[in-house]
């Protein structure tokens, strides 16, 4: 009897005292956004409802993404008090989305803008409106907010088993590859100082010898320089994965420089590299520019059909929590939709073809964030040679002294395979796939990072971005999407070719002026 | 049958090398605790082999089953000689007097230690001829203590730390109880209870074991060049206290934060040259300064009706508020009537809103990585100047100009670039050698200086002298420390690498 009872006695002691066993329940979480389930509804609509109402207005503006807000701000600005603001989300933003929750407010999708150069005036006028920037010194140069200027350390890079400072690769740079380097960034300043490449883009030179690399992808262009190094590839395809959604082989190498080239901004108060973000990322200005519309903004709406007569627009709109049809006459339109989108619902619309880049974002919210060898966590976390685009640290921007919860939100851009393919394949993964899918992109640097996750919710962006393939931006099909129709008019980063914030705005305060042009 | 009275044999050598190391490990925590080893060891190595004679005395009136009474002396020394560390330096920070407890424990368990040898001799009596028994006990008895006396000081204490050993050797009286219950079971009565028991007191020290690591962690006696007696890790930082004779020191992750010697040349020099120049300064706010070192010089002028000490972590003031010896050394501040202390972020704390303050003494720890160096951006100064008072100083503890003197000027540079006027000057503190402070307000302060009575380092001569930098320490250029550049941080790494 005494043996059996001691052996079972320390037998079961250790068991108790070593704690919890390895987590194999699944991480609480869901895949968020309407856009699939309530986007495909609408291409899978047989014939058009009839509407129950009819409402009348001076401007209807299907689509409140960056575009939509803008212009709807700069109509009201102007004076034009009667409009509607339409979109399909429970919340307007469109790629500049943001959520929150106990620990952090984190972004969907645009996390930051930055510092804008001098062709961007109508963003720094709103800079200037929100209180962003808030003087200028002796030479002119904005001051910032330095709330919203991202906080050192900016960026780091892990590689080599440890973290260091910077996204370009330092450590174990051999001479030939440091010189590849040198020379990039030496043929970008070139390019800067010739200001061919600004932001927003309609505003960079015409002349064919840079018009030309349109045709190119970036990775032509760079074995055309004689750069083949494998950091510098690396960087750069980060980059064009970062902005445009493809690698720098299926990106035009004019879109490509221009990442580098048109960052050409300056402060007073920081850097030339500083970028302005806010823990919900562009969130906050979509904030700023949703605040004052108030009932303007009718969101959870589909817009099912579009169309003029005489004159008059009528959009037929489905409003998801009552699916209730109405139907908006109005002496003018702004489509600030995807294109994709505005040739289903705008009959007499030329089809044009456009490839987008598919996307999934993981906001994971952690207990902690474990530390790694190397440099201390920045706001962007990037993981070299990684599968994924990295990291942002949502609570990087926080003031408090000592973070321990945080939310991070990692992205991943879809780009292997064609995209028709990938959205199909999107569709049949499960929320834990996605979480898997997060954890082992981020396993390099975090192999643990699974222990200390307390929530995963994923979005899931099928059309995510546009992406400038060869020959779209200064192609004939992009000219084509610039034309406008009044009554109807277009304003979308589409038309730029690439999904900026500085391009979306832009175009809706241009568009604004041209509706209220008409309009009088 | 045989092996038995072997195996009892090796548990008198169990017991002498515990009953050793319990000794051995209340003299080295008497000796850090209360100073010079030679006393400290004497002393208990005397009361400890006095109350082994008590002990001995004692077991002549023990009757009934003598295994049985064995073995439950041997659980009570397993859970008093295990615990004893732990006790002894939870006790420390508590009492008055240390030493009642210290003997006490020690005389207990040399009581307890002195039973044992004379009832083994009564069991195996009659197991092994007379003479053989009294030499093999003998015997085991003294090379067990060799034994421990090597372990003691090559093994255990750098390894282990000296309250993770007491409850490794109290597992193994532990061990040897058990051992005897199932070698003897035959002829003891009320197994059960004794088994009851035995796992009970097995169990206390396993948790003791795994969970000891609070004051002496792997290493961290290397790492410190005093002894360690008081650790703690807060959510926000550790805290570990060394004493060696009279000198304390107070460590934050691992970062000096001041000596018990001459912490007042600092403390009296980061608050008296601003204080002293302010007439009418009522409400005083210090940021920072946990310890309470700095109200203790605040609350020299009676004029100062209001002190606020806002400093993040609440485990600190606690501490500083309730030890005996560091209420001591702050001359209970943070419990004076004046004093309010609030445990909160400073940069969230200044959103909030608040009366003005005439005086701002921020005493940071040195901004030695990211989140202490936005306490020290343009952005902090702005929203500080936010809720003072018009004529209103303030004075940053801003690193040493001598070792880190890019750091230093960058602080200045920082608080000139939001409008300020700025008086910088330096004091020799040998703990942590040529310490600078910069004054800073928006007008020059006028006035003379009125100093309190009492000071030990600070006088009207010395005052004047803190200003003045040789060649070695002159103002440099440097970049403005903002949010967005963290440049104080790289300016500190890179001083303090060099």
């Amino acid at each position: 009897m005494n043996r059996r009872r001691f052996l079972q006695a320390t037998a079961t002691a250790p068991a108790l005292l070593t704690g919890s066993c390895t987590r194999q329940q699944t991480i609480p979480g869901s895949i968020v956004g309407a856009a699939a389930s309530v986007g495909h509804h609408l291409r899978d609509l047989k014939h058009l409802p009839t509407p129950s109402r009819t409402v009348k207005t001076d401007v209807v503006i299907a689509g409140g993404g960056i575009a939509g807000l803008a212009a709807a701000h700069q109509l009201q600005k102007q004076g034009v008090e009667n409009f509607v603001v339409l979109d399909l989300e429970s919340q307007a933003g469109g790629n500049s989305i943001s959520g929150s929750n106990k620990v952090s407010a984190y972004p969907w999708g645009a996390h930051y803008v930055p510092l804008p150069g001098r062709d961007c005036h109508e963003v720094i006028a709103f800079f200037e409106e929100i209180g962003l920037i808030q003087g200028h010194d002796a030479a002119g140069r904005p001051i910032y907010d330095e709330l919203a200027l991202c906080h050192d350390p900016h960026e780091r890079l892990f590689i080599h088993g440890q973290w260091e400072a910077g996204l370009q690769p330092l450590t174990g740079l051999t001479p030939r590859e440091k010189q590849e380097f040198d020379a990039f960034d030496a043929a970008i300043r070139d390019f800067q100082d010739k200001r061919a490449f600004t932001l927003p883009l309609e505003r960079s030179s015409r002349d064919p010898a840079f018009l030309e690399l349109d045709r190119l992808t970036m990775a032509a262009w760079m074995k055309q320089q004689g750069w083949t190094c494998t950091p510098l590839h690396w960087y750069v395809d980060y980059c064009c994965r970062d902005d445009f959604g493809g690698g720098l082989d299926q990106v035009s190498a004019w879109a490509g420089i221009h990442y580098f080239a048109s960052r050409s901004g300056d402060a007073a108060n920081a850097t030339r590299g500083t970028v302005l973000t806010w823990p919900e990322g562009n969130g906050y200005l979509v904030k700023q520019l949703v605040k004052p519309l108030r009932e303007r903004l009718h969101t959870s709406c589909i817009v099912l059909h579009l169309q003029t007569e005489r004159d008059i627009v009528f959009t037929d709109v489905l409003e998801v929590t009552t699916e209730e049809v109405i139907r908006y006459e109005s002496r003018a339109a702004l489509c600030a939709l995807p294109r994709f989108i505005a040739q289903r619902i705008i009959p007499g619309l030329k089809p044009i073809p456009l490839s987008y880049a598919p996307w999934v974002v993981t906001n994971l919210t952690l207990d902690e964030l474990p530390p790694s060898a190397g440099v201390l966590p920045a706001w962007d976390n990037v993981i070299y040679q990684g599968p994924s685009l990295g990291y942002i640290n949502a609570t990087h921007q926080d003031l408090a002294a000592v973070p321990q919860a945080t939310v991070v939100t990692h992205y991943e851009v879809l780009c292997d395979q064609p995209p028709l393919q990938t959205r199909q394949w999107m569709q049949n993964q499960t929320h834990a796939d996605w979480c898997t899918r997060a954890l082992k992109g981020l396993q390099a640097a975090h192999p643990d990072l699974e222990e200390h996750v307390t929530q995963a919710d994923v979005w899931l962006w099928g059309h995510g971005m546009i992406r400038p393939d060869p020959g779209f931006i200064w192609g004939a099909d992009r000219q084509q999407m610039l034309q406008q129709t009044p009554p109807i008019f277009y304003a979308h980063s589409d038309m730029s070719g690439m999904s900026l914030f500085e391009e979306a705005y832009t175009r809706g305060v241009l568009v604004a002026d041209a509706i209220r042009t008409w309009l009088a | 049958m045989n092996a038995r009275p072997w195996l009892l044999l090796l548990s008198v050598f169990a017991i002498a090398t515990c009953g050793l190391v319990y000794e051995l490990i209340a003299g080295t925590l008497a000796s850090y605790l209360l100073g010079d080893s030679i006393t400290q060891f004497s002393t208990i190595i005397g009361v400890y082999l006095f109350a082994m004679g008590v002990g001995s005395y004692l077991s002549r009136f023990v009757t009934g089953n003598l295994i049985s009474t064995f073995i439950r002396v041997e659980f009570l020394i397993a859970l008093l000689g295990g615990c004893s560390a732990s006790i002894l330096f939870l006790i420390f920070g508590w009492t008055v007097s240390f030493r009642i407890p210290l003997y006490s424990i020690v005389f207990l368990i040399g009581c307890f230690v002195g039973l044992e040898i004379p009832l083994l001799l009564r069991i195996l009596e009659g197991r092994f001829v007379f003479k053989d028994l009294v030499s093999n006990v003998f015997s085991f008895d003294y090379i067990g203590a060799l034994l421990a006396s090597l372990l003691f000081p090559l093994v255990l204490v750098p390894h282990l730390g000296l309250v993770r050993s007491a409850f490794l050797f109290g597992l193994i009286n532990t061990a040897v109880g058990i051992l005897a219950l199932i070698m003897l079971r035959s002829e003891i009565p009320r197994l059960r209870s004794l088994w009851i028991t035995g796992l009970s007191v097995a169990a206390i020290l396993i948790a003791g074991f795994v969970n000891g690591s609070e004051i002496t962690r792997w290493g961290e006696y290397a790492a410190f060049p005093d002894p360690v007696i008081y650790a703690e890790s807060t959510p926000y930082q550790r805290l570990v206290l060394t004493k060696r004779k009279d000198e304390l020191r107070l460590y934050l992750n691992s970062n000096l934060q001041f000596s018990s010697k001459d912490e007042y040349r600092y403390h009296e020099s980061l608050v008296h040259p601003g204080l002293s120049r302010l007439p009418v300064a009522r409400r005083v706010l210090i940021l920072g300064g946990g310890d309470g070192l700095a109200a203790r010089e605040v609350l020299r002028y009676p004029r100062v009706e209001s002190i606020t000490l806002v400093d993040l972590d609440p485990a600190m003031t606690e501490l500083f508020s309730s030890n005996a010896m560091l209420r001591e050394q702050n001359g209970d501040a943070l419990k004076s009537p004046r004093v309010k202390v609030e445990n909160a972020d400073a940069f969230a704390w200044l959103a909030e809103k608040h009366e003005p303050f005439d005086f701002v003494i921020i005493d940071f720890p040195d901004p030695s990585n990211f989140s202490l160096g936005k306490l020290y951006s343009t952005t902090f100064y702005q929203r500080l100047l936010k809720i003072m008072a018009p004529n209103a100083a303030l004075v940053v503890q801003s690193t040493s100009p001598f070792v880190a003197r890019q750091s230093f000027w960058c602080v200045d540079a920082t608080l000139r670039a939001c409008g300020l006027q700025t008086e910088p000057y330096h004091a020799l503190v040998p703990s942590f050698g040529e310490w600078g402070f910069i004054l800073a307000s928006r007008q020059p302060l006028s006035g003379p200086a009125i100093l309190p009575e009492g000071l030990k380092f600070v006088n009207e001569e010395v005052l004047a002298q803190l200003p003045r930098f040789p060649p070695d320490m002159a103002r440099i250029e440097t970049e403005i420390n903002r949010l967005n550049n963290q440049a104080l941080v790289h300016y500190f790494e890179e001083d303090w690498a060099r």
